[in-house]
């Protein structure tokens, strides 16, 4: 079990991410002068964030074919559940002190609460919305698309057109949830104090756990014998019907298992940031996950969080450098990455690394 | 010559001073005698065509004009803040507070006042400015008062203006219903409020619905009305639909080019459109800073240069990026939509962040309205062009060997090569194609839309929405599907708003590619992809 779970890569990322979820908060909280300053914790909290969720849509992209152009309606989804939570923690603290209401209700004068909002007040609830509301319309979704056999482009085009039409909604004032200005104004989080670095550090340390999990689920799943079956969907999905599987059962499930997955890194975030707005469903922020998974090797889980950190990373260097210049690395990015590295970063890594050892034994 | 000029001038003062001296003369007469002999000075003092009479008239039918004891002239007194204050009412000039003692109320009566108005809806009648007379003529219409009639009956004789006699008629009609006129008048007075059939007249004539003579022919005419303005109420929706839809078809048709007929997706598809209206903005800035005189003319040189600047991006995407990715849909798309991040920011770097200003030639700005519906004449334009562009495209397809070459192709790559056709350099022009026709839609896009570097990207999902619901492969689904798209969005917008009204057409595609994984015209076949 131990060895299907953790082999060479996910050993040496885990080992990795450990080190870092130690030394982070050390030098952040317990080292005098602070080393790692505050926002470089809430930053990286960030990436671990946009690595679950490269993860969730590597699981089934890399695994199972399908190219969800709309994992970031996943993601925004979890997000706002955990935002709804937030808003009612905050109760009389608001700029209009209303114990039920957020602010943005008692300005656009609602009476009361809508009905989605009740039960939000229970982290319990709130965080098992996380995960169900997402895994919610991933099911319908996916029920819809895959027993009709959309696939391929088709698929794609129809979860950006989702995601769109999310984005849309949530602008809407009528929604409930704060139109665009999104959820935001957080006060704590089960008590603790957004505002405070020991609470970003337990946040930042959450995200890496989360990451972790997340990873050695997708493992669990693609190394079983329906991790098999998932892989055959992808190569050869005809085949794979006519040989006798139920191939949208098969998707269905990962999907759903995807979109939880994304829905708890929506989570994790939105309390790191302090903010969620529908400018998280927009279809750009979807494809940009594609690139992460795409750059860091698709089909390879860990490879997909590298990918998402090194663009995130960039992104964050490069738009304070020469803002200018990020859309032409990004978009840069996405063409040499499909022209010239189709395994990713970590194929690249990986090869170079056979070759140079080829070289080193073969005089021997 | 100057001689002459010399004595017209004498004559037009000479003219004006006599006005002056008769005006002044009859309103100087207006405290004394009883009211009829005031209702002479009125119709004398209406009939002077002095400008100032309006004034005179309006103050007198308020109760506003008083005999100003001290000066011994006619003032109107205007309440300003707490005081009353005197103004000469001929030159309007400030005499001063005056009490309650100083001046002396010109009086009217209710028969006077009858006689004021009437008077006063002559002359505005009689304007010399036809815009003038439409006015006075709405305004009976509006207030449908019956002392109007004999001034309306001299105006309709003398008119000339078509539109100015129809609505002094549709006046006269409304007049009618409120005199005391006998019931065959006011049935044909009905009838001339049934040929107008708006809103307008619809309110007139619920007033009478209770008539005992009337309410019957009232309630036909009510509910024709009703029924045409519903009527007009579609056709409008089916012209905002089929303006919309327009807009999506040219959006669109390139797109069903590349991704339907060569089955590549891209994602730059709504760049190269941006890239046609910046070439449409860099056109007309030539234009005006160098020849302003073919301003009017900027489109036609616009279209054609963008179509090549649009194609040759176009082409130069599909030799640099797209030709190594053939058979591999999903990286197509990764790849041209970095090509649009960065297509997008050249523009940005090149242009600017904001909006640029792309103006309507003379021919494309204004309305003009056919029935009860109005219809803009950029609309008009534009999806007169993107069914040009439509028909042509299909013509090059269909008819000449370049199409012919391309159909061939994409139906079967390795038997088109086997017979000579130089496939890759066929690629890269139907690509070309698919990108020039962007180039075009952004021609068009410019005179209604913001031209701004996110220009593409607003039109980008819904071009892809409409090629996946029209069926790829096909540009009669796409022209279908545009129109289909466009109708149902604008009929659904009254009901459920702009914005939920494209939400519902999203979830209603998301929901019918289930039923038809490829679009409503999909190609026949029983090959299984993979």
């Amino acid at each position: 079990m131990f060895n299907r779970l953790i082999d060479r890569r996910m050993g040496i990322f885990l080992a990795g991410l450990f080190i870092i979820t130690v030394a982070v908060p050390i030098g952040n909280l317990l080292i005098a002068g602070q080393p790692v300053p505050s926002y470089a914790v809430a930053l990286l909290g960030k990436y671990l964030c946009y690595a679950l969720l490269a993860v969730s849509l590597d699981l089934v992209w890399g695994f199972a074919g399908i190219l969800s152009l709309g994992h970031g309606a996943f993601f925004a989804l979890g997000g706002y559940a955990m935002g709804m939570h937030l808003m009612r923690e905050i109760g009389t603290r608001g700029v209009y002190a209303d114990p039920l209401l957020p602010d943005f209700m008692v300005f656009l004068n609602y009476d009361e609460l809508p009905w989605f909002w009740l039960g939000f007040d229970n982290f319990l609830f709130a965080s098992l919305m996380v995960m169900l509301i997402p895994g919610l319309l991933a099911f319908v979704f996916g029920w819809l698309a895959f027993r009709s056999r959309v696939t391929g482009v088709y698929l794609s085009i129809i979860t950006q057109a989702m995601t769109y039409a999310l984005m849309l909604a949530f602008f809407r004032n009528e929604m409930g949830l704060g139109g665009n200005n999104g959820l935001t104004d957080f006060k704590d989080l089960l008590g603790f104090n957004l505002q405070t670095d020991s609470t970003r550090a337990g946040l930042f340390v959450a995200a890496a756990i989360a990451l972790a999990a997340g990873l050695l689920i997708s493992k669990f799943i693609t190394t079983s014998k329906l991790g098999k079956v998932l892989v055959g969907v992808r190569d050869a999905e005809s085949r794979t019907r006519f040989i006798g599987y139920r191939v949208e059962g098969y998707k269905l499930f990962v999907f759903i298992v995807s979109a939880m997955m994304a829905g708890v890194a929506g989570a994790i975030y939105t309390p790191l940031v302090g903010i969620i707005n529908p400018g998280e469903f927009s279809p750009a922020n979807s494809i940009e996950i594609v690139i992460w998974v795409a750059l860091g090797g698709r089909g390879t889980l860990v490879g997909a969080a590298i990918g998402a950190i090194i663009v995130a990373l960039a992104k964050t260097l490069l738009t304070g450098w020469i803002p200018e210049i990020w859309l032409f690395a990004l978009g840069g990015m996405f063409v040499l990455v499909t022209l010239y590295l189709p395994n990713g970063v970590l194929g690249a890594v990986e090869n170079t690394i056979k070759k140079l050892k080829r070289k080193t034994e073969a005089p021997a | 010559m100057l001689k002459k000029l010399f004595l017209t001038f004498a004559i037009l003062f000479y003219g004006a001073a006599a006005f002056a001296q008769d005006l002044e003369a009859l309103v100087a007469q207006l405290p004394g005698g009883s009211y009829d002999d005031r209702a002479a000075v009125v119709l004398e003092i209406s009939q002077t065509g002095d400008e100032r009479a309006f004034a005179v008239l309006e103050a007198l039918k308020a109760g506003k004009l008083f005999f100003h004891k001290g000066e011994g002239i006619i003032v109107e007194v205007r309440e300003i803040g707490d005081e009353d204050i005197a103004f000469n009412i001929l030159d309007n000039t400030e005499i001063g507070a005056v009490g309650r003692r100083d001046a002396k109320k010109i009086k009217v009566n209710n028969g006077l006042r009858r006689e004021i108005s009437a008077a006063l809806g002559t002359m505005y009648l009689q304007s010399t400015d036809p815009s003038v007379r439409l006015e006075a003529a709405d305004a009976v219409f509006k207030s449908g008062d019956p002392t109007q009639l004999a001034a309306l009956e001299a105006a309709i004789l003398a008119e000339t203006d078509n539109k100015v006699r129809t609505a002094l008629t549709e006046a006269r009609a409304v007049a009618i219903l409120n005199d005391d006129a006998d019931v065959s008048a006011k049935l044909a007075a009905i009838e001339v409020l049934r040929e107008r059939g708006d809103r307008d007249a619809q309110g007139v004539l619920s007033k009478f619905i209770t008539d005992p003579d009337l309410g019957e022919a009232v309630a036909t005419v009510l509910a024709e009305i009703e029924q045409n303005q519903k009527l007009w109420g579609l056709v409008q929706n089916v012209w905002y639909g089929l303006s919309l839809g327009s807009v999506l078809l040219l959006a669109a048709i390139g797109l069903a080019i590349t991704f339907g007929v060569m089955g590549v997706i891209n994602m730059a598809h709504g760049e190269l459109v941006m890239i046609g209206a910046y070439t449409t903005f860099a056109v007309q800035e030539f234009i005006r800073t160098s020849m302003p005189e073919y301003f009017d003319m900027s489109l036609l040189f616009a279209a054609p240069l963008a179509f090549l600047v649009a194609g040759s991006v176009g082409i130069g995407i599909e030799r640099g990026v797209v030709r190594h990715l053939y058979g591999r849909p999903l990286e197509t798309l990764l790849a041209t939509w970095g090509i649009s991040l960065i297509l997008q920011q050249t523009v940005r770097s090149i242009f600017g962040p904001n909006n640029r200003e792309v103006g309507n030639p003379d021919w494309m700005s204004g309305a003009f309205e056919i029935g009860a519906m109005n219809v803009t004449y950029s609309r008009m334009w534009i999806l007169v062009f993107s069914l040009m562009v439509f028909t042509g495209l299909l013509l090059l397809l269909k008819r000449t060997s370049m199409g012919l070459r391309m159909r061939a192709v994409t139906q079967n790559r390795a038997m088109a090569a086997d017979m000579g056709i130089n496939t890759g350099w066929v690629d890269a022009l139907t690509f070309g194609l698919g990108a020039g026709i962007a180039g075009l839609a952004g021609v068009a896009l410019s005179q209604i839309d913001n031209v701004s570097p996110n220009l593409g990207q607003s039109y980008i999902v819904d071009s892809f929405m409409v090629v996946v619901f029209g069926g790829a492969g096909n540009l009669w689904g796409a022209l279908a599907g545009a129109f289909s798209l466009g109708i149902a969005n604008k009929f659904l917008e009254p009901f459920a708003g702009a914005v939920l009204a494209k939400i519902l057409v999203l979830v209603f595609i998301i929901l019918f590619i289930q039923k038809r994984p490829r679009g409503l015209f999909a190609l026949k076949g029983r090959a299984v992809e993979n």
